[in-house]
C-alpha cells in the first residue's frame, strides 16, 4: 500500500523533469531500489499502470536497479551479504560492520522524446 | 529521437519537503517533536500513557494520535492528560508529513514544548516517510522477538532513539538481548536503547530523562 504514494512520489519526480527538458513524451525510468528501502518493484509497476495514464509517462518502462543490502566490515573490509539472522561478518566473524548499500530509492535518469 | 535526461533525487523528495516545513514550524515554535514508531501490540500507547504523567509539571506535551486503534487511543491519551489531535488514516499504512502538516494548526503549538506523533503501528511502511519531527522513537517489545531487527532492516535502521518494552516478560521469554542489541547496533549505530517495563515502571526514569534533556521547556509548565 505504501508503494502507492512512493509511485506517486516517482510520477511527480518524472513530470518535473520532463517540463524542465521541454519533454513531449517520457519513455522509459530509471529507478534505483535498495533492498532496505522496503519497496517493491512489482507493487510499484502496478501502480504505476494507473497512475501515469493521461500524464507525459503514460506508457513509458519503469527499468528497475535493485541494490541488495551488503555489509562492510570495520576490521576485515570485506562487503557481504546479512546471513540469516545474524549480521557479524562473514569473513572474520567480527561484529564491528555497517551498511554500506541497501538504502536507496530514487529516480536515476528519464528518456524523454522532444516531440510527440 | 529519444534523449536521456539525469534526475538523481529521491523518490521520497515530495514528502522530504513537507517534512522540512513541519521541521520549521516546530523548530519556530521550539517544540521537540518524536515520531513514535512500533509494531501493533508492542506498546506506543502504553509507552505515552506511563511518559504522560512523568512530565507533568515539568514540560507541556501534545499528542497527535494517528494508530488506526484509534478512538481507544484517544481515549487513553486524553487520560493520562494530554487531549490529542486524532488522524483517521482510513486503510493507511503509514503516516507521512502531509498528514502531519494537516494536524499542526490544530494543536496550541505556542504552548507545547514536546509533541509526541503516534504512527500507524506497522514496521514496513513509516520506515519510509520522514514527519519532520526530530526523532525518530521505536517501541519494541521482547515478545516479539530478538530476530526484529534482521528482519526489519529498513525499520531498525533510521532509529534514534530505542525503546525495548516489557522487559517484566523476559524470565519467561527465549529473548536474547545481547543479540537483539547487536543488530540494532549495526542498523542504527547511534540510538539509544532504554529497556523498560511501561507495566511495572522499571527502566523508565531514563527514557524519562533522555526525553527531558533533550526538550527545553519555554516557560514554567502548568
Amino acid at each position: 500500500m505504501h508503494e502507492l504514494a512512493i509511485t506517486q512520489g516517482i510520477l511527480d519526480l518524472v513530470a518535473e523533469h520532463a517540463a524542465a527538458a521541454g519533454a513531449a513524451r517520457v519513455t522509459a525510468i530509471d529507478i534505483v531500489v535498495g533492498e532496505m528501502s522496503g519497496f517493491l518493484p512489482d507493487s510499484i509497476q502496478f501502480y504505476w499502470d494507473e497512475l501515469s495514464e493521461g500524464t507525459v509517462a503514460r506508457g513509458a518502462t519503469l527499468r528497475f536497479r535493485r541494490v541488495p543490502l551488503r555489509l562492510a566490515c570495520a576490521d576485515c573490509g570485506s562487503l557481504f551479504p546479512p546471513g540469516d539472522g545474524r549480521f557479524d561478518c562473514s569473513a572474520c566473524g567480527s561484529p564491528r560492520v555497517r551498511v554500506a548499500q541497501g538504502r536507496e530509492l530514487r529516480v536515476e535518469s528519464i528518456d524523454v522524446e522532444e516531440t510527440a | 529521437m529519444s534523449q536521456r535526461v539525469p534526475v538523481v533525487e529521491k523518490i521520497t523528495k515530495a514528502n522530504d519537503r513537507i517534512a522540512a516545513l513541519n521541521r520549521a514550524l516546530l523548530d519556530s515554535h521550539g517544540v521537540f517533536g518524536l515520531n513514535l514508531l512500533a509494531s501493533p501490540g508492542a506498546g506506543k500507547t502504553s509507552l505515552i500513557e506511563a511518559t504522560l504523567p512523568r512530565l507533568r509539571g515539568r514540560l507541556r506535551v501534545g499528542v497527535v494520535e494517528g494508530d488506526l486503534a484509534t478512538s481507544l487511543d484517544a481515549e487513553r491519551a486524553a487520560a493520562a492528560g494530554a487531549p490529542p489531535v486524532q488522524l483517521t488514516p482510513r486503510g493507511a499504512c503509514h503516516l507521512d508529513a502531509a498528514m502531519v502538516h494537516d494536524a499542526l494548526p490544530r494543536l496550541p503549538l505556542a504552548e507545547l514544548d514536546l509533541l509526541i506523533v503516534e504512527n500507524v503501528g506497522n514496521l514496513i511502511c513509516p520506515a519510509s516517510f520522514a514527519l519532520g519531527t526530530h526523532a525518530d522513537v521505536l517501541v519494541a517489545s521482547t515478545p516479539e522477538g530478538d530476530d526484529k531487527p534482521y528482519k526489519y532492516p529498513s525499520m531498525y535502521g533510521r532509529v534514534d532513539a530505542l525503546v525495548i518494552n516489557k522487559i517484566d516478560l523476559l524470565p519467561h521469554l527465549d529473548f536474547d538481548m545481547e543479540r537483539f542489541r547487536r543488530g540494532v547496533a549495526v542498523l542504527s549505530p547511534d540510538a539509544v536503547a532504554f529497556p523498560l517495563s511501561c507495566r511495572t515502571g522499571e527502566g523508565l526514569d531514563a527514557w524519562i530523562a533522555w526525553l527531558a534533556a533533550r526538550t527545553r521547556p519555554k516557560r514554567g509548565a502548568g
